[in-house]
């Protein structure tokens, strides 16, 4: 599984520092919204210049995995992302019958260049360097942190978070992650922080943590393929500062652009999207919200 | 020493020398200021440097972060002072093994040889992960799992193989004479080693232990990969959560603080050695 890679804070920072020393000046709103504006665009199914006209044609990489799809197969209308494809489908004013899946491997969606899609659906977050090659939509999930632990420690079995204020935790250091455990967890001991986080699931194998925050989407995979006998205990509620976004690819200056991402606006404003993601990420592939 | 009586001469003589040395003062004070200054106005004045203020120079973001710094340098001072009593013993150890004479302790002879080629061969940070992340994960019963006691243990491992070769060229740099003198007044292997080979061996490399320790007093920060947030972490922490990097030229700061009575240390003892020799010398 290679969906996605999330960006720490310092390297976003290193960036940031060497962009504004070397230009001599300011920009300090790097984390503008990713998406074009796209209100008041006519987005009439009938006028969408789609690949095949009249029909949408969504990708998505091969194979692709749980929770995002269910059992490798999109047109199934199953997982978080094979859900928000077809209400954004709906949305647009395509039945489920009119949409067409086509498999693109990951890293030739975002590459420059021609495509046979409308848009790919994959877990891309959105970064600026990307966003040089395709070009995105308005985010469809904001990045959570979650909690995992081994299913022999005690702290697999908290269901709130102040189940979890007397275990010893792990993140990244820089990360969003180490944040939630301030923030929002706060602990009565200290975190161990580790420079990666392989460093970190190695201490969570050990013993020497009892459990470690994690971004959901890593979370997912390094309970399901990477460490035997672990689970997800549940998410962290949302801080309101997600540094990392999923976004919808498209190709760069697609006609379609603005009105997928009206698509998506109107998705989470009606709470849809809201309602996908507790469906399928916290109910079924059980990470709940700990509250 | 009674000041002896100084001719019209001399005192011309250390009147001119006086005016020299107040002149040299002078020359080197206006010297020194004039390069400041300069050095002063060409970062100051340099078009980056409002930026580089802010996100170096902080004293804001310093303020905030101290008390977490403080509170790494305070794991950083505990270990070191640990590793250090632990890494001279083992040090001086494994020097004195592989100075043993004799065909019966060649098997502990080579494990003494081959310790300090292992250990001074091997990243520290290699063998930080293999102690602090392998040895918990054998799940041995009574094996420490603290990330303080491994990381300690490791630092322990590689410095004292540092240390041991120093103790021995000191252990050899005193000359067999001295050996034999020892011997032919009667005193034991061991008596001659304890009496008269040590304690001149180790006042010889005293300054290059010295000079291990301030750079121990930095690398015992390593550990910190292990997950123990030392002052470096602690930075790297608050650094990441200010947007700003202040916090590092923070425990940079106190590193160096840390270092100065080390330094001092070290000089003084050079002083001292070579007033001793030079005395003996003299005399």
């Amino acid at each position: 599984m290679h969906s996605h890679r999330s960006r720490p804070l310092p390297v976003t920072l290193a960036v940031l520092v060497g962009a504004v020393l070397a230009a001599g000046c300011a920009t300090e709103d790097e984390g503008a919204p990713p998406a074009a504006s796209s209100s008041g665009v006519a987005c009439e199914k009938s006028t969408l210049q789609t690949v095949t006209q009249g029909r949408l044609t969504i990708a998505t990489d091969e194979p692709v995995y749980e929770p995002w799809f269910v059992d490798n197969k999109p047109d199934n209308q199953k997982g978080f992302e094979g859900a928000t494809a077809y209400a954004i489908a709906t949305k647009m004013g395509f039945t489920p019958a009119e949409v067409k899946w086509v498999r693109v491997p990951f890293n030739a969606a975002i590459q420059p260049g021609p495509k046979n899609f409308d848009f790919d659906i994959n877990e891309f977050s959105i970064t600026e360097e990307r966003k040089q090659a395709v070009d995105f939509s308005a985010p469809y999930y904001d990045v959570t942190q979650a909690v995992i632990a081994l299913e022999s420690n005690d702290a697999a079995r908290a269901t709130n978070l102040a189940g979890l204020k007397g275990v010893k935790l792990g993140a990244q250091v820089g990360t969003t992650s180490l944040q939630a455990i301030e923030d929002t967890i706060q602990p009565n001991q200290d975190p161990a922080v580790y420079n990666s986080n392989d460093d970190a699931k190695q201490a969570l194998i050990n013993g020497q943590i009892d459990a470690l925050v994690l971004d959901l989407p890593t979370a997912f995979f390094v309970t399901a393929a990477e460490i035997d006998g672990s689970k997800i205990v549940g998410q962290l509620p949302a801080s309101g500062n997600a540094q990392e976004q999923f976004g919808l690819v498209l190709d760069k200056g697609s006609p379609l652009t603005a009105c997928v991402s009206q698509a998506v606006e109107a998705l989470r404003s009606d709470g849809t999207l809201a309602n996908i993601e507790q469906e399928w990420l916290a109910n079924v592939a059980g990470a709940p919200v700990l509250q | 020493m009674s000041q002896p009586a100084v001719s019209a001469i001399e005192r011309d003589r250390q009147a001119y020398r006086r005016a020299q040395a107040r002149r040299s003062t002078a020359i080197a004070a206006i010297s020194t200021v004039v390069f400041a200054g300069a050095l002063f106005l060409a970062v100051t004045r340099s078009p980056g440097w409002p930026r580089v203020r802010q996100q170096f120079f902080n004293l804001e973001v310093a303020g905030d972060s101290l008390p977490r710094i403080l509170e790494g340098l305070w794991l950083n001072i505990r270990v070191l002072v640990v590793a250090e009593v632990l890494i001279l013993i083992v040090g001086l150890a494994v020097a004195v093994t592989r100075t043993l004479r004799g065909p019966i302790f060649v098997p502990l002879r080579a494990l003494a040889a081959g310790y300090t080629d292992l250990f001074r061969g091997i990243p520290l940070i290699i063998l930080l992960y293999l102690i602090g992340f392998g040895v918990p994960g054998l799940r041995l019963q009574g094996v420490p799992t603290s990330v303080v006691v491994l990381g300690t243990t490791a630092m322990v491992l590689t410095y004292s193989a540092y240390v041991a070769e120093v103790f021995r060229a000191g252990i050899d740099s005193v000359h067999p004479s001295q050996r034999a003198a020892a011997r032919s007044l009667g005193l034991t292997y061991r008596q001659s080693m304890r009496l008269v080979v040590l304690p001149q061996a180790v006042r010889r490399v005293a300054p290059p232990l010295l000079n291990d320790f301030v750079a121990l007093q930095k690398d015992v920060g390593l550990i910190s990969v292990l997950g123990a947030v030392d002052a470096v972490r602690a930075a790297q922490i608050e650094s990441a959560e200010s947007f700003n990097f202040t916090p590092y030229v923070v425990a940079g700061l106190l590193f160096v603080a840390l270092a100065i009575p080390t330094a001092r240390a070290a000089d003084w003892t050079a002083a001292r050695l070579e007033r001793r020799e030079r005395a003996a010398g003299v005399l």
